[in-house]
């Protein structure tokens, strides 16, 4: 079974939920965002998106956009990145996926990118501007190596849209929590239990909530109806302060973090 | 999408439901953009067969705007040249001085339409802008332009122009500070704002179905051309040639020739200082297909697929993509796309201002530049028109920073 259903038919036998951190590559550098996800990965986190940094991002809110600007600044390239998971993934007990602009998949190959994902130990691609309609050929590629396509929903997706791309994705469903861009925020939207509930009763495929989430009171509310909760922006403003202080206490400001977090979705 | 399987022939008969020009166009866009694009879609199609919509268009682009737009024969500009004739088609006489407000105020109807409270745009040389802020103000729709940084500051005139119609300008200071970067930025609060917002997108770029409804819009320049041209001179031009940045007032103009195959279509890119990645802002000329702002067209892009840094002195053209259309019309061998240096333009625009007393914006320059180079070679009964975009008031000050004039 593909590293991604494998984990969360484990999960769901022991009843638990997964918690997904974000970590932008190369921000500051490879070697650091290797630690980063060593560090969540050692206190307990299930699953590890890593986000590939791309020029023109539409979706993300100026905490990951700057992310990006700083680790391009840094001429990172996919190449090193993809070097740097080929080493990090061996030693991570959870599987990592890559969040990744089709701009960036389309010019490296399809099935080249596919290839070299999967040859360094990705379990699955998160591709945030590529709609349904547009990721037949990614997903039939995808699936032959092994890799889980993850595809998204949100507040906005009519109903039987939302079918359709259940229908499509595989490892899990992404639920966009809110309508709008990623990043930290106050309060979630008051429907959302309801929304993901329904979308809860129409798939077997597990379902993670992102984008906004930040807060252990985040988690408490939202873990009852979901597999599981990604945390972005929070994470990244905090590995953003490695390039003023000492990375060690970085990488520990992190990982409390987590643990905070990882400690609600026990609760 | 297979780009080897290039189109036989570029008919008019684009895009298909997906919003495909060939293997060209399409939906790149985060899931939250599906459904506005989904909405915007069905009204569009519903507003083309509604006689009330189409009727109060008209009427508005022929007292509002002052359409029909002259066809200006430029005889000692011509003389000048010693070849072919040239002739201006006067977008820059339109109201706001350019073609941009063709497609603002259609978009700003189906705004009303869609029953939407808040228009966003963004603007590269302010012409947009200024074209969104004016509809906005003639409906009575509160108006926000992302405009980048360093557009702000080469476009001055332009800014004060959006802000006394009532339109607030945001400055974005992300990446190159330019058009590329507005447009991200306006698609960013379009994520957030769906519900109660349409975003004016000012040219043929972007997720379906925007190329199409721009180029719609902006058609009647070329629809105007034809019947001017026929009702003038009894027959078609010979060539029509036309400035691409994203490529709006190109498609504008082409799009009604192409079922003509007789008349020579020619599209013409920011050349910039060098044919050097970084120095001029051509991907029709120099980039390779790939995903910039929701649509699979020619990007300027390095080999990672990060979008490259692009350079024009002029504003409107600094721009690393390009409309879907035009790469169809590319591959297709339909149009002809070249480009034209920052001083090939400058020297137009010199020559244009001193012959026929019209300043062209410098976009247009570069048409014109590129007009006058084709006229020259052939003789005195051919017709090359030229669609003169837009006028060059709100460049004047860059101008006389590019020619070291110091106003003290």
């Amino acid at each position: 079974m593909p590293a991604i259903p494998d984990l969360f038919a484990r999960l769901r036998a022991e009843k638990r939920k997964a918690l997904m951190p974000f970590v932008t590559a190369g921000d500051p550098d490879l070697e650091f965002t290797s630690a980063v996800l060593r560090e969540v990965v050692g206190r307990g986190a299930s699953l590890c998106e890593l986000g590939v940094p791309y020029s023109d991002p539409i979706a993300d809110g100026p905490v990951i956009q700057e992310s990006y600007t700083r680790a391009l600044k840094n001429k990172i390239k996919l190449a090193g990145i993809l070097e740097m998971l080929g080493k990090t993934t061996p030693q991570l007990a959870a599987p990592v996926v890559t969040m990744v602009s089709y701009a960036i998949i389309f010019r490296h190959g399809v099935e080249r990118y596919c290839d070299d994902a999967a040859g360094a130990g990705v379990a699955g691609l998160i591709v945030p501007d590529l709609p349904v309609e547009e990721s037949p050929a990614l997903a039939k590629i995808a699936a032959a190596r092994g890799l889980s396509l993850i595809q998204l929903v949100t507040p906005l997706t009519p109903r039987e849209r939302a079918l359709r791309i259940c229908e499509t994705s595989t490892g899990f469903v992404y639920y966009v929590s809110v309508a709008g861009i990623t990043g930290e925020r106050t309060e979630l939207p008051p429907d959302l239990l309801e929304s993901v509930g329904w979308l809860r009763e129409q798939t077997p495929l597990p379902i993670c909530i992102g984008f906004g989430i930040s807060k252990p009171e985040h988690v408490r509310l939202l873990a009852p109806v979901a597999d599981g909760l990604i945390v972005g922006s929070a994470i990244v403003r905090r590995v953003a302060q490695a390039a003023d202080r000492p990375r060690a206490e970085v990488l520990k400001d992190v990982g409390d973090y987590v643990q905070t977090l990882l400690a609600a979705l026990a609760e | 999408m297979n780009i080897s399987d290039k189109p036989a022939t570029a008919g008019a008969a684009v895009p298909d439901a997906a919003g495909r020009f060939g293997a060209f166009g399409g939906r790149y866009v985060p899931e939250t953009l599906v459904y506005a694009l989904d909405e915007l879609t069905r009204e569009y199609e519903k507003s083309r067969a509604d006689a009330g919509f189409q009727a109060e268009l008209s009427e508005l682009l022929r007292d509002f705007v002052g359409r029909p737009s002259a066809l200006y024969h430029a005889k000692r500009l011509s003389e000048r040249v010693g070849g072919a004739q040239i002739w201006f088609k006067r977008e820059d006489l339109n109201h706001t001085g350019a073609h941009k407000i063709n497609n603002t105020l259609g978009q700003a109807l189906l705004t009303l339409r869609m029953g939407k409270k808040r228009v966003i745009a963004e603007t590269g040389a302010g012409q947009h802008g200024v074209a969104t802020a004016t509809a906005c103000a003639h409906f009575g729709l509160p108006c926000v332009v992302y405009m980048g940084e360093e557009d702000i500051r080469r476009q001055k005139p332009n800014v004060f122009a959006m802000k006394l119609l009532g339109a607030e300008v945001r400055p974005v200071t992300s990446g190159s500070r330019t058009l590329r970067d507005a447009i991200n930025e306006a698609m960013r609060d379009w994520m957030s704002s769906v519900g109660d917002t349409h975003y004016i997108l000012g040219s043929v770029v972007g997720p379906h179905p925007f190329p199409r409804i721009v180029r719609d819009y902006q058609s009647v320049i070329g629809r105007e051309t034809i019947d001017q041209c026929q009702q003038r001179m009894g027959r078609l031009p010979n060539a029509a040639v036309a400035c691409v940045g994203g490529g709006s007032n190109a498609a504008g103009m082409f799009y009604p020739f192409v079922e003509h195959p007789e008349v020579e279509l020619v599209g013409v890119e920011a050349g910039g200082r060098s044919d050097q990645p970084g120095d001029h802002a051509s991907p029709l000329t120099y980039g390779q297909p790939g995903v910039l702002h929701g649509s699979f067209s020619y990007v300027m892009q390095d080999d990672d697929g990060q979008t490259c840094d692009v350079h024009s002195m002029s504003a409107g053209l600094d721009y690393p993509g390009v409309g879907p259309e035009h790469s169809y019309w590319k591959d297709s061998g339909r149009v002809r796309y070249t480009s034209c240096r920052d001083g090939e333009a400058m020297a137009a625009f010199d020559a244009c201002a001193s012959n026929e007393g019209i300043m062209p914006a410098l976009e247009t320059a570069h048409a014109v530049a590129k007009a006058m180079e084709i006229a020259k070679g052939r003789p005195k009964d051919q017709v090359i028109v030229v669609c003169l975009s837009g006028r060059g008031d709100k460049d004047a000050m860059e101008i006389a920073r590019l020619k070291g004039v110091d106003f003290g």
